[in-house]
């Protein structure tokens, strides 16, 4: 069956490429340093499954120390002029957004489909994963088309994905580093912890306290977390259920539903939540690092005020 | 209460600007160590978390498409596609970007757009050609500012889109855990009580999209030559 081993293991050549281009591009004064990197990251896609969890300790440990002790440098893969590119825009003209299209028009259309093909009984693709499996199908059907179409230099692709690569940096891997942080924390009950005290210290003594605490606490929780998902099994376990629910009579549908809304809140203020916020200032190449962040916090500020607001409004209406 | 104290080195190793892939090793290096797990055991814990989330990852497979679209002038494209169409502002096109993330997010389209899939290779330059057209070369400041309120769009409309979908993550986390406590919610009430909070998202966030214009005119000093 094709699942996400399968695209893993495309992502594991991905980086490999970029590794060795990195290796042999001199003009990146550490080249040993961002071509140890990506090779690293290639070794975590292709075969994280079957080297063991103290072996992926041990990578992510030497990805971290590459990452976060300037050790990676940047390279400068061939690619064309600002004038060229100006110029090819204008020939080309507007075809040039179809590529891009290809992509979300193939994860559409495989979202729905990918689950339906069958051998011998047996479903060919994993039905459990087909919207990341669309996705991958449809970089490959766009990055095969755009290759066909503009017939660029055989080794353009992976050097303008190391162009790209170079530019996000170590931030590359901060989305699943959070991720595996979050799993110590649970492990360690960090959770009950805040949960105690947020219900030892806090006066919840009427219906709008503690709504008003079970909101602000899944903002601030997830801003520590950078995690909805984290903090909603906390604090609806130390407010919801046992005083908006149980003591107040409120409905836990609304509860819930605002609840993990006003989480939310709190993702759009943190650094923690790296893909959303850390990541696309990379991407987008900000000179702060901090730059989504300030932009999002009077909206998530005036949201969770809302939230609290719509809440109260509806969780005690019968 | 001690494992906390992970908690209080992301807060001061964050606020001090430390690179934050250290913050979060040491963090959990401290939480690890204050709730008894050995070292050797925190490795593996923190080696199979990472693994087992790798599909985070994926969406960076679209850097060779996006890359190889940006050296034959996707971006310029983008940008000259915007600046003859007059009607068109860095503001306006935002909250066109803001409502039509929400709608597709809350058909469960969640992965169709993205900051990676759009909102580098098109929306942005979209609205920085948008604003280039009307108050001429951006400052650096005001360039990362239309292309940081890009990224918001994107950010809000998502996180206040998904949960209209029945069978997001989010949904069933709501619905697992209230079950686990005996409570029995169906998923259609959970994202029915989502659309109140996407309402008030797009009008809060809208409104500041739309103000961004206005901003821009400003920092121009003056009016759309």
């Amino acid at each position: 069956m094709i699942g996400l081993e399968q695209v893993y293991w495309v992502a594991g050549a991905m980086f490999g490429g970029i590794a060795i281009r990195s290796w042999r591009d001199r003009s990146d004064r550490k080249r040993a340093g961002t071509a140890a990197f990506w090779a690293l990251l290639a070794v975590s896609f292709a075969f994280g499954s079957r080297i063991g969890d103290l072996a992926n300790g041990a990578i992510v440990l030497a990805l971290v120390i590459l990452g976060g002790t300037r050790a990676i440098g940047r390279g400068a893969p061939a690619t064309t002029s600002a004038r060229e590119r100006g110029a090819r825009a204008a020939a080309r003209g507007n075809a040039i957004f179809a590529p891009a299209l290809v992509i979300p028009l193939v994860a559409i259309v495989g979202t729905f489909a990918l689950a339906l093909p069958s051998w011998h009984g047996a479903p060919i693709v994993d039905p459990h994963e087909t919207t990341l499996l669309s996705l991958a199908l449809g970089v490959l059907v766009a990055l095969g088309a755009a290759i066909a179409w503009l017939r660029p230099p055989l080794i353009a692709p992976l050097d303008e994905a190391r162009r790209l690569a170079d530019s996000i940096g170590w931030a590359v891997i901060l989305p699943q580093l959070l991720a595996a942080l979050g799993a110590v924390f649970a492990a360690a009950g960090v959770g009950g912890d805040v949960g105690r005290i947020a219900t030892e210290w806090l006066p919840v003594e009427t219906p709008f306290a503690a709504v008003a605490t079970y909101c602000v606490g899944m903002a601030l929780f997830t801003v520590v977390m950078g995690n909805a998902f984290a903090a909603f099994p906390v604090m609806t376990a130390a407010i919801g259920i046992p005083l908006i629910v149980t003591r107040f009579a409120g409905n836990p549908a609304v509860m819930g539903s605002i609840g993990m809304l006003a989480g939310f809140c709190g993702t759009l203020a943190t650094p923690m939540a790296a893909n959303f916020n850390i990541v696309p200032a990379a991407l987008l190449e900000l000179p702060d690092r901090n730059g989504v962040i300030r932009v999002q916090i009077p909206t998530a500020i005036a949201m969770l005020i809302g939230n609290v607001a719509l809440m109260y409004w509806f969780v005690y209406r019968r | 209460m001690w494992p906390l104290a992970g908690i209080a080195v992301v807060v001061i190793g964050f606020a001090a600007g430390l690179n934050p892939l250290i913050v979060i090793v040491l963090a959990a290096a401290v939480t690890g160590t204050a709730a008894g797990i050995a070292p050797l055991h925190l490795l593996a814990l923190l080696g199979r978390a990472y693994n087992d989330s790798r599909y985070v990852s994926i969406v960076w497979l679209v850097l060779p498409v996006i890359g190889l679209l940006e050296r034959e002038g996707l971006q310029e494209r983008a940008r000259a596609l915007v600046a003859r169409a007059r009607v068109v502002t860095a503001g306006r096109l935002l909250v066109l970007y803001l409502v039509v993330r929400q709608i597709s997010a809350g058909l469960g389209l969640l992965s169709l757009f993205g900051h990676a899939q759009t909102v580098r290779p098109l929306i942005a330059p979209m609205a920085e050609g948008a604003a280039e057209s009307r108050y001429g070369p951006l400052r650096e400041d005001t360039r990362a500012l239309v292309r940081a309120y890009a990224a918001s769009a994107d950010n809000v409309g998502a996180f206040f889109g998904e949960d209209i979908f029945v069978a997001v993550g989010s949904i069933l986390l709501i619905r697992a855990f209230l079950r686990q406590n005996g409570i029995d919610v169906a998923p259609l009430a959970l994202s029915l009580w989502a659309m109140p909070t996407a309402v008030l998202a797009f009008v809060v966030h809208g409104l500041r999209l739309w103000r961004l214009d206005a901003k821009l005119r400003r920092r121009a000093g003056g009016g759309p030559r």
